[in-house]
């Protein structure tokens, strides 16, 4: 009950912070129109906003301030996300600074206009392409290479159980997690891509064919996605899964090329009905009525007068379905049954390191494994997100 | 405030818009009085910042624009620095907004009536059976059917132009000093608009509301205003009292504006009735799925001649195009080009046959498409039909530009969201001319431009017919037009012919009964023209209501 | 009305009709396993004999036309057949497998009741805090709140569901012992003991939901918003609060029951992964344990009850969007 009444007397503290803001407000201004016409909802807003900015910088100063282990330990993810939120964002500020003044005309003027979660995300983006590329170069050891040293402690001091070899760690038959993490770029992000672009040949090409043609076969593939739709797509790759682990039997490879071609048939469906509505908005043009008139084949219609003006929002598709695909797989790993051992992968590495967390009082090193590897997921998407953000909000501002 | 200070004054009004992260200029200072009673017409072209003047009279801006200076005194109070209340209190009550879409400007989930009586109650005029019974006589007075039982409809229940006359009964529902008109009229045919025009002229003078009356049409403000106010691209350009304005224009822009109705084409000699047309249209009928749409309707379209084809929305005008290149095939009856049977389905037209026939559209934005160069819109047909490449297609490209009057070296490499309006109608025009075609079909090609801008399309499809010997088939619903550029006329209505002959012969008297009836609604520019009607007619036989006599 | 009335039977039966073809699909899929029941049940090293015998005994030998409507007519009547793993638990204890402690329908029974408990929790979260919040951002857009929100909702909806477990799990219950990070369910637990368990696992799937349930919100507000009646409203000197009531929210209606129907739907894929991580006994858990082990009926079972829940939520939207539809309710 206490809690309740804390909670209450909080919101009328900062109902009055607010009344009391906007009356200051508009005394001061001499009744500027900001203040006049300011709602008491906006002014709660601004009390409320104002509390929580107090708050983050009042704990973040116990978090530095901090006195012995176990207080420490306890500010310790807080404070690490503080830093690094602070830490990136400087980062994609000064992205976004050297492209302003690098590149083609084209990229410079782009980069003049984007706001910063834009270039945060294209960053990442492209610090993720090149991590998976060079994986073999930059990680330290193989991915499947075993160590006599089994569970050693991430952080390389030798005193509480690391080993400067192995910054991360190693996880309980002796890899090394930082290489099985930057491998695991490799791994997840690659099948998650070529598993896109499998999606979007076979949605795509359907999709242009029935808003092209119309007619039956629009009909047929049309009702069949609505069908395979109905099915949430989580549970029918795991019901799929299930059947080609036993076609696959011990075959681990041949499991994850199932895995593939499971998740792009059920992702193309999406796709499919994506390319199809964009299609259609393109097939009632007039050019396109012109060009039927003019005799044009069918090749000719779809890849010169429809797929050109299609460009932006299959891109901007392109970049969600990845993130769709990306997480699909690793849940499917996290659960079990995506991509198999011994791939380094971020999903089974989560699920693997998932009961470190539980140390989080007295080791937050290791309990942060698994929301490392979580959190690598989690930011290649977030980050593919803001830009396909950004693209829609530019089309859909350009077409007003 | 003294009885001959004006009701609404307007002083170097500034308006910006946000695009690009920059503000941009909309409207670059304008000032006008409005007394108690007076009409003012704004006229000006797209982009001419009408609209956005008219809101901002009432001290509203759109989202992303916003009023950088002047002042907009209404009553002695600034609607550019008053509070929201405080405008909260003057909008509905005293100043009111009639909108260009009445169907979008309606709630769809609520009752016409319920929307009507939601200003006098909350504003506190009226009580709500108080005002439900002012709004049944206000319908009945804007002569609106049923006037008992239309308000308890929802607007998709209605017809467009009796919800445009349901919405300025909505304005006028708290009986407001001042009323601002966006285009009422615009997306309205010819005689449904004389409709509205007569009862809004009527009510306003009725209760001497002032009013600010937008429009882009000369003729329709001629009817409605007292005075006008022109402006282009958001400047002034002159005011003056309507009579004045009319006869003795001071600017340069005005005059032209005035002037764009003086071109006429000399009308072609009759064909010899022995000579085999282009396209002969013979007793076609057609069907969208299984709604007939053409009912037996015939016509023929000679060498280097223009037959216009005239008619409202839904006349069947231009199904009647899609049956000639075969986009509809019909159901029944056949087409002929140069007395060869057609096959009436394009896809079995070799590409002879589909290079004689070209067409030219209304929207000149969806006709191109946008990712491809006026280089590559033009040569693909030059080298589709004509089999020419390299060198000799990019001479043939140049040459279509210089006959459409555009620089060649300057326009072939851009894209067509560089170019105006009017260029983009242009490059249609030259695609089509790529083809060689014998035989070109208009389909409302200037019904989207700016007057001056259709103007220049005109001469120069005149030019071309001369030149090329070209024959037109020109779809329009703008009788302007027709008397431009017409050596024959076609006149639909619900999808059957019913009247065609010689352009003269059209123009002059006795008509049929609906072709009468269509010239008499459009507005000319004399101002007496609207009150010498009604005199002429009376109120029950001009529009809608004479057609439903019919 | 009559018209209304024919318009929702027709997409009732539509949708009784996609529900046909899925369990065709289902079972289809099912019958594309190498060999079949019987070796799965048995493994590699059966002996022939063994396999024939199962086989009759599941009816095996029968051609695929008469399973599925056997599977189909059992399923309609709460039949969904025998559990292989606890078949085979059965056989080697040497007694015939009952009915009743081998059959799916059992076993989906008390874990179903879990995960709609689960489910309805999170959506009495969910639902108003997202309606609430999307309103107020189209409300205020691109306003310092709306560009706040949507960097966060982004982030949340980037994020795998484990990812958000965990977060919650460290703040929650490791560093702030608050909750329980293991939602040890049982029949006969009190009310309030149960909430408490579960709350974890739903604020989960609350930040999950949330996040598409508030941006589709504020996309279907803003798209209203832009509508000419609304600036007719506001031209007409109404006060904020009432264009909002009266004249967005009754238009605003089938929108955004669209949306929390999606979401909802959305629930059913979310719930696998939450409740693995939470060692929630609910369908989800038993689906992916299932998977695993190839128990080929169950599996088949819960892949039936997550589409018809999946169809019947999209049929309800649908329906919903209808009877909301003034057009449709008013016909000409």
């Amino acid at each position: 009950m206490n809690i309740w009444i804390q909670i209450i007397g909080i919101l009328v503290a900062l109902g009055v912070l607010g009344w009391l803001f906007r009356f200051a407000g508009q005394k001061a201004t001499n009744n500027k129109p900001f203040f006049r016409d300011m709602t008491f909802g906006v002014a709660f807003g601004y009390a409320l906003g104002a509390a929580v900015l107090l708050w983050i910088l009042t704990t973040y100063y116990k978090a530095i301030t901090a006195d012995g282990q176990v207080e420490v330990n306890k500010y310790f993810f807080f404070r690490t996300v503080i830093e690094w939120f602070v830490k990136f964002s400087i980062a994609a500020y000064l992205f976004r600074l050297v492209f302003r003044y690098v590149g083609t005309a084209g990229t410079r003027k782009l980069f003049r206009n984007m706001p910063l979660t834009a270039s945060f995300g294209i960053m990442i983006i492209l610090v993720y392409a090149f991590v998976a590329i060079f994986a073999g170069v930059i990680a330290p050891h193989g991915q499947e290479e075993v160590f006599a040293k089994v569970n050693v402690l991430p952080g390389g001091d030798p005193a509480i159980g690391g080993d400067p070899d192995f910054p991360l760690g190693t996880d309980q038959i002796g890899r090394d997690l930082l290489s099985r993490l930057i491998y695991g770029a490799q791994n997840t992000v690659g099948i998650a891509f070529a598993t896109t672009c499998l999606a979007f040949l076979l949605g795509g090409t359907f999709g242009f064919l029935a808003a092209t043609l119309g007619g039956w076969l629009d009909q047929l593939v049309s009702r069949s996605v609505d069908v395979l739709m109905a099915i949430p797509s989580l549970i029918f790759a795991l019901l799929l899964m299930t059947i080609a682990a036993a076609w696959a039997g011990s075959n681990k490879e041949l499991l994850t090329v199932y895995m593939v071609l499971i998740i792009a048939v059920i992702d193309s469906t999406r796709v499919f009905r994506l390319a199809r509505a964009v299609g259609l908005n393109i097939v009632v043009m007039d050019y396109i009525e012109a060009a039927k008139l003019r005799g044009e084949g069918l090749g000719y219609l779809i890849f010169r007068e429809i797929l050109p003006n299609a460009t932006a929002p299959l891109l901007a598709e392109f970049g969600l379905r990845f993130c769709f695909v990306f997480l699909t797989i690793a849940s499917l790993s996290f659960l079990g049954v995506g991509i198999q051992p011994p791939l380094a992968d971020w999903g089974t590495m989560v699920r693997d390191l998932g009961q470190f967390i539980n140390f989080a009082a007295f080791s937050p090193q290791t309990a942060s494994l698994p929301l490392l590897a979580a959190g690598a997921i989690a930011l290649l998407t977030v980050a593919v997100n803001f830009v396909v953000d950004w693209m829609l909000h530019k089309s859909s501002g350009l077409k007003e | 405030m003294s009885a001959d200070d004006p009701l609404l004054s307007v002083k170097g009004l500034k308006i910006e818009g946000r695009s690009d992260e920059t503000w941009n200029p909309i409207i670059n200072g304008a000032s006008f009085d409005l007394q108690k009673g007076e009409v003012m017409g704004l006229i000006g072209e797209s982009g001419a910042g009408k609209s956005t003047m008219g809101l901002a009279a009432m001290g509203f801006t759109r989202d992303g624009c916003r009023i950088s200076a002047g002042t907009v005194m209404f009553d002695g109070v600034d609607l550019v620095t008053a509070s929201a209340a405080d405008k909260r209190a003057l909008l509905g009550s005293r100043i009111a907004y009639v909108a260009q879409s009445a169907a979008a400007s309606f709630n769809p989930a609520h009752r016409l009536i319920d929307q009507h009586t939601e200003g006098p109650t909350q504003h506190n005029v009226m009580s709500r059976a108080e005002s439900e019974a002012d709004g049944i006589e206000l319908y009945r007075k804007l002569r609106l059917p049923n006037p008992e039982e239309i308000g308890f409809r929802y607007p998709h229940q209605v017809s467009g132009g009796q919800l445009q006359r349901a919405m300025t009964a909505m304005a006028m529902a708290c009986r407001p000093e001042l009323i601002i008109f966006d285009e009422p009229t615009t997306a309205l045919d010819v005689t449904t608009q004389i409709e509205v025009l007569a009862s809004i002229r009527e009510i306003v003078e009725e209760y001497n509301t002032a009013a600010i009356y937008i429009t882009h049409d000369l003729a329709v403000v001629a009817q409605m205003s007292d005075k006008i106010k022109v402006m282009l691209k958001g400047d002034e350009v002159e005011e003056a009292d309507t009579r004045t304005m009319l006869s003795d224009p001071k600017e340069e822009y005005t005059k032209s504006l005035w002037a764009v109705r003086s071109f006429q084409r000399p009308s072609k000699p009759a064909v010899h009735t022995s000579a085999t047309p282009v396209i002969s249209v013979q007793n076609v009928s057609a069907a969208y799925g299984k709604v007939p749409v053409l009912h037996d309707v015939s016509f023929d379209i000679h060498e280097g001649r223009t037959v216009a084809v005239v008619g409202e929305s839904g006349s069947g005008k231009s199904t009647a195009a899609r049956c000639i290149t075969g986009l509809l095939p019909p159901t029944q009856g056949h087409i002929e080009f140069d007395g060869q049977m057609m096959p009436l389905d394009y896809r079995k037209r070799d590409r002879m046959q589909l290079r004689q026939a070209q067409m030219i559209y209304q929207m000149a934005d969806t006709a191109l498409n946008p990712r491809k160069t006026i280089g590559e819109l033009i040569g693909r047909p030059v080298q589709f039909y004509m089999g020419l490449t390299g060198n000799e297609k990019r001479r043939r490209v140049e040459h279509l530009l210089e006959e459409i009057e555009l620089e060649p070296t300057q326009y072939i490499n851009r894209l067509p969201s560089e170019l105006s309006g009017g260029q983009k109608q242009r490059i249609g025009i030259a695609r089509a001319l790529a083809a060689e075609p014998k035989f070109i079909i208009c389909d409302e090609v200037t019904s989207a431009l700016d007057q001056l801008v259709a103007e220049g399309i005109l001469r120069l499809l005149a030019k071309l017919q001369d030149e090329l010997n070209l024959s037109y088939m020109f779809i329009t619903h703008d009788l302007a037009t027709v008397k431009s550029i017409a050596d024959e006329v076609v006149v639909m209505k619900d999808g059957r012919v019913i009247e065609q002959g010689p352009k003269d012969d059209m123009f002059t008297p006795p008509h049929h009964p609906y072709t009468d009836l269509l010239l008499s609604s459009v507005p000319e520019m004399d101002p007496d023209w609207l009150t010498n009607l009604l005199n002429e007619r009376g109120v029950d036989n001009i529009g809608d209501a004479a057609v439903d006599k019919m | 009305m009559a018209s209304i009335l024919r318009i929702i039977a027709q997409r009732l039966a539509l949708g009784i009709l996609t529900l046909f073809v899925v369990s065709i699909v289902i079972f289809a899929a099912v019958n594309m396993l190498p060999g079949d029941f019987a070796q799965a049940i048995l493994g590699q090293g059966a002996t022939p004999e063994a396999i024939k015998a199962i086989r009759e005994d599941l009816g095996l030998d029968q051609p695929p036309v008469t399973r599925y409507l056997q599977w189909l007519a059992g399923a309609l009547q709460g039949d969904l057949g025998n559990s292989f793993a606890q078949a085979n638990f059965a056989s080697f204890a040497g007694t015939t497998a009952t009915a009743n402690s081998a059959s799916v329908a059992a076993q989906l029974g008390p874990r179903f009741e879990n995960t709609m408990f689960l489910a309805g929790v999170t959506a009495v979260i969910a639902v108003p805090f997202s309606i609430f919040l999307g309103i107020l951002a189209a409300l205020y857009r691109n306003s310092v709140f709306d560009r706040f929100t949507n960097i966060f909702t982004l982030s949340s909806i980037s994020s795998p569901e484990f990812f958000l477990a965990y977060i919650l799990i460290l703040f929650l219950a490791v560093l702030n012992p608050l909750l329980p990070s293991l939602s040890n369910i049982y029949e006969g637990m009190d009310f309030g003991d149960r909430l408490t368990k579960t709350l974890l696992p739903a604020l989960t799937l609350t930040l999950a939901v949330t996040a598409q349930l508030m941006r589709m919100t504020r996309a279907a507000i803003i798209n209203l918003l832009a509508s000419p009646y609304i600036e007719m409203a506001r031209l007409k000197g109404m006060s904020p609060m009432r264009v909002i009531v009266k004249h967005a929210l009754p238009n605003a209606l089938a929108p955004i029951i669209n949306v929390i129907a999606l979401n909802l739907a959305y629930l059913i894929t979310g719930v696998v992964v939450v409740e693995v991580v939470f060692v929630y006994p609910g369908i989800g858990q038993l689906f992916v344990d299932s998977v695993k082990i190839r128990d080929i009926p169950v599996v088949q079972a819960c892949c039936l009850l997550f589409a018809t829940a999946y169809i019947l939520l999209n049929l309800t939207a649908d329906i919903m969007s209808i009877i909301s539809n003034p057009r449709l309710r008013h016909p000409k």
